[in-house]
Parts: C-alpha cells; structure tokens; sequence
C-alpha cells in the first residue's frame, strides 16, 4: 500500500505493537500546586521502562480543587508495570520515599476497582503506632504523623489489568532539531489526553531499543535499524534524507486511551509539517506476535 | 410501586417488638400472613393486623404512619431497603442493622442504633441515652454505618463505639463516646460531664459547649487535610455538622487514664 503523505509529512504503512499491562492511579495533593508537582515529579522519577525501573510512571493530568478528596489542588500520577507484584512494591517505595516525604503532601487512590493495591495500608508502620485509621463510607484514610503535621494517605487504590503499554511513534526527520521540535509538539499535544502518559525524559526518548543483544543477559539493546550514524553499516529503516528520530511511548489505563494519545500526537505532528518537524512517522513493532494491541497508523489519521 | 405501609389504629395496648417488619421478613409474604405475624410483647397476643392497618406495597420500601413510644426494635437487623416512620420510636430502633436506611421522624428511645454494622439511621428529633450502645451482653456499639440525629442525645451516645459515624445535631448527654473504641462522634451543640470518657482511639467533635476530662491533654500540629475530608464525608448528612468541621481546632488527645490515642476537637474560640 503506498506511503499517505499528509502536509509533506509520510505516515508509513506501520503499526504500534502494545502488551496488556497492570496500572494504577493516585491522586497527590499539595497546600500548592508547585508542592504537589515536586511530590509527584519525585514519585514517578526513574520510571521510563519496566525493563530497569520496576515501574513506568508519570504525571497524568492536574487537578483542580473540587476534583481532589481533600479540596487541594493536586496532580493525578499513573503506574504501569508487568506485574501486580512489581507494581504493589514500587508503589509502596515510590509514596513512602516521594510522596510521604513531601512537605503537605496527601496521596489517594486514583483508580476505583476491585482488586486493589496497597496503599495507606501499607505505609500506615511508620506511624510507630500513632497512626489512625479513619473510614468514611467505603474508603479508609490514614492519618500517619509526621513533623509538619499528618500525612494523610488511603488504604488502597485500585487496580486495572486492562492496561496498555508500548503505544509509540517514531519521528524521523531530516535534523536532531528538527526530531526534537516534532517530539516536542507531538508531547505536548498527547499530555491533554487523560488516561496515558509518556514516561520517557519530556516524553520523548531517544534510545529506542529493540529486544536483545548480542551480549549475553542484556534483555534490551540500541534500535539499530533506526540509528542514523549506522545507515550503510546496516539493514537500516531509514531513508537518506533522514538524520535524527525519536520516539515517543504511550502507557495508558485502556487501549483507547492510547489510541487517543497516538493520534493526539499524529494530528500535531503532521500539523507542523515536514520542515519544521517529522519528515516520516512510523511505529515500533515486533511483528505483531508478542502483543496483542496493534495500533496502526493509518487507523488514527484523522 | 408505593411503599408497603403500617398505619397505626390506636396507641398501642403494649409495647410491641416490629424487628419482624424487615423487608427481609416480609418479601413473598401476603396481606394475610403479614397481618398474622405475632408483634405482641405481653401474655396478651398481639398480631400486626390488630395493630396496623396494611396496604401492600413493595416489601424493600416500608413505612409506619403513626408511632409511639412504644415501637420497639423499628428496622432490628435491617439488612437492605427502607424504612420510614412518622412518629416516635421505642426501644432499640435499628439495632443490628447492616445495611439499608431507617429514617425516624419522630423522638426515639433508648438504645437506638444499638451495634449497628451497616446502613443508615436517621432520627428527626431527639433521642434517649446509649444511641449505637451495646446492648446487655455486647461488648461493642456501633460497628459501622452511620447514625444522624437532628435533635439532642441522651447520656453515653457513641459507648463503646467500634467504627463508623455518628452525627448529633444537638446537644449530648453525659458520657458521651465514653469508652469510644474508634469510629467519629460529632456532636454540633454541647456535651454534657465528661465527654471521650476513657475512650481508646477514635474522634469526638464538639461543636457546642464541652468541658474535656483533665485525662485529655492538649495537642499542637495542623489536621487540615483530614478536617476537609471530614467536612466532606458529613457535607451530605448534616450541612451543620460539614461547617463545624471546617473551623479551626484545638485538639486533644486522650483518654490518658486508657490508651490515650482518641482525639477530641473543639473550635479553637472555645478553648
């Protein structure tokens, strides 16, 4: 099928290849919304990819006061992770290390469910005793106190095993500032979209990697298809007139949220054109045998 | 379809035991068999037919027009559905519920939401002492769900509470969640002698007029983040309640002479 060129920009035949994952969501409130960021900067920093971090996070969306439980200003965080169990233990270091340290800070569940994960439940300990519980209707608060007061926590938050990660796009474009203004166009755009997030530095990462190495027990390694300094060495993806691409991964809550996320970025990119941005966007795959989301590109064209 | 409903035809001869008038009970039962249920309490028998008259309705939704002083155990063991009654209540209104709601429009008895677990009691007007007590034999009060009362409580409201959240509009007898084991106590006027007596954990709001047992001991910090999840959880059963919560506390912990690990809160112009 040819190539669909739109303002300059190719959209390659391609498709996004994404695997069902566990995620949850908390809400982390602040007496201000620079605090509430710190907090929740610091709960999702080194979270890019669960191949090293345990975890893959990132600030969802602000929130404003009448949607927090607390009526703070606060910041809704999401976790992504291939287990429940990795998922429960990074959730726990993550709030107590980041969250529970933050001046003013409160954190909640941010995702209604069934199965659960530890919360407030967990770090309730530290309280050495002092800590109180405290159930309003169905959720249960923990007041734990600390030296600027109390940090009040809830028990649990929900879990969803409909979770989706590994939605990407790939910009590739005749420069590396060129990638980057592209990248960063397509970032912005996708952080309006609730439900995903994009948990590489600024959304954007440019190491793309591909599955294995040929050294022994490196389970990741460089996309080599796709390193411009390695066309004409090997069997590159890249055309001539490209000279730098990024990427772009999508974790979302639901396989439509992703999708969302995908084409939010599509639309923005091709917006900006082949001379100021992207000059081809393509998506990262394994075939399409490893997972069993495929978002294909030209599906999210508008 | 309207509610399945009791109206009282007289006062009643005797105190009577309505713990049967459940929709739990009274599901898939007919006009006939309900009006043979015994309610008596007394050598004399008593059938609901001789008390009320019946109109049937759907059995999840039932009203008393009509109450008295003497209705005892209204909505006991409660597990679902609603109950209303237009009038007062004996003993024991809402004892064991678990869940569902019991709204009385009236004045109840003593003992009201004794032990209960679950659901929702509403009381208009005033209530009689031990609200959500335990009964002989219990060793714990309410254990979950909420009670609200628009008027005043009698003494020990709240005794030995274990979980859940009880709002008095008035003011409170003596004793009020006196050996509280957790759960919340607000009570929006005054309380009577030594209110928090020996309780363990748990909160007692005082909106009103309190003189704290010399066992409780006041606390410094700010408790802002739980005021305003507090003012939010009471903002739709009491709009009186959800304001109190939000003025400033001082707080005491206590009850010292016990663990010590409750917290009572008075506006900080009080103290």
């Amino acid at each position: 099928m040819p190539d669909v060129i739109l303002n300059g920009v190719v959209i390659e035949d391609g498709f996004a290849e994404a695997f069902d994952m566990r995620a949850t969501a908390l809400v982390i409130t602040a007496p201000t919304l620079d605090w509430a960021r710190q907090a929740a900067v610091t709960a999702t920093g080194f979270a890019t990819s669960i191949i090293a971090c345990g975890v893959e996070a990132g600030i969802d969306r602000e929130l404003e006061p009448v949607e927090t439980p607390d009526g703070r200003v606060g910041l809704a965080v999401l976790f992504f992770s291939g287990s429940t169990t990795e998922l429960q233990k990074q959730l726990l270091a993550r709030v107590g290390q980041c969250v529970l340290t933050s001046p003013g800070s409160a954190c909640y569940a941010g995702l209604d469910g069934v199965e659960r994960l530890k919360l407030g439940d967990g770090l309730r300990y530290f309280g050495d005793g002092w800590q109180i519980a405290k159930r309003f209707g169905s959720k249960r608060f923990w007041r734990i106190p600390v030296m600027d007061g109390e940090f009040v926590c809830e028990g649990s938050t929900g879990l969803t095993k409909g979770a989706v990660g590994g939605g990407n796009l790939l910009l590739m474009a005749r420069s590396a500032e060129a990638a980057l203004a592209a990248a960063e166009t397509a970032v912005e755009a996708m952080r309006a979209v609730p439900g995903a997030i994009m948990p590489f530095p600024g959304g954007i990462v440019r190491s793309g990697s591909k599955v294995g190495s040929k050294y022994k027990g490196l389970p990741a390694s460089t996309n080599h298809a796709y390193c411009p300094t390695l066309r004409g060495m090997t069997a590159s993806a890249l055309g001539a007139d490209i000279g730098a691409v990024l990427e772009i991964v999508i974790d979302g809550l639901t396989p439509e949220s992703v999708a969302a996320a995908m084409r939010a970025g599509l639309v923005a990119t091709v917006a900006l054109g082949a001379e100021r941005g992207a000059a081809r966007i393509g998506a990262g795959n394994y075939g399409g045998k490893l997972g069993r989301h495929h978002f294909h590109l030209r599906d999210l064209l508008p | 379809m309207s509610a399945l409903s009791f109206k009282l035809r007289a006062p009643p001869p005797q105190r009577l035991d309505l713990s049967a008038l459940v929709p739990a009970r009274l599901a898939g039962l007919d006009q006939a068999a309900i009006e043979r249920l015994p309610i008596g309490t007394t050598r004399a028998p008593l059938a609901v037919g001789e008390a009320f008259a019946v109109r049937m309705g759907e059995a999840a939704s039932i009203a008393f027009e009509g109450g008295s002083e003497r209705f005892d155990n209204v909505g006991a063991g409660l597990d679902g559905g609603d109950i209303v009654l237009e009038g007062d209540a004996g003993l024991f209104a809402g004892r064991g519920m678990t869940a569902g709601r019991l709204e009385i429009r009236g004045n109840a008895g003593a003992f009201a939401a004794s032990g209960l677990k679950g659901g929702c009691v509403e009381i208009g007007g005033d209530v009689q002492e031990h609200l959500g007590g335990p009964a002989a034999g219990k060793t714990r009060g309410v254990s979950g769900g909420v009670v609200v009362v628009r008027g005043r409580a009698g003494a020990r409201a709240g005794d030995r509470m274990r979980r859940g959240l009880i709002v008095i509009e008035g003011d409170a007898g003596e004793f009020a969640a006196a050996r509280m084991i957790a759960g919340t106590v607000v009570i929006c006027g005054a309380a009577g002698r030594l209110p928090g007596y020996l309780m363990r954990r748990g909160t007692l709001l005082i909106g009103g007029a309190a003189e704290p047992p010399p066992t409780f001991v006041a606390v410094g910090g700010t408790t802002e983040v739980f005021a305003a999840l507090l003012a939010r959880a009471l903002a739709p059963l009491s709009r009186l309640a959800a304001g109190l919560a939000e003025v400033p506390w001082q707080r005491l912990a206590g009850d010292m002479a016990t663990l010590g690990r409750g917290e009572m809160l008075l506006p900080r112009q009080k103290c």
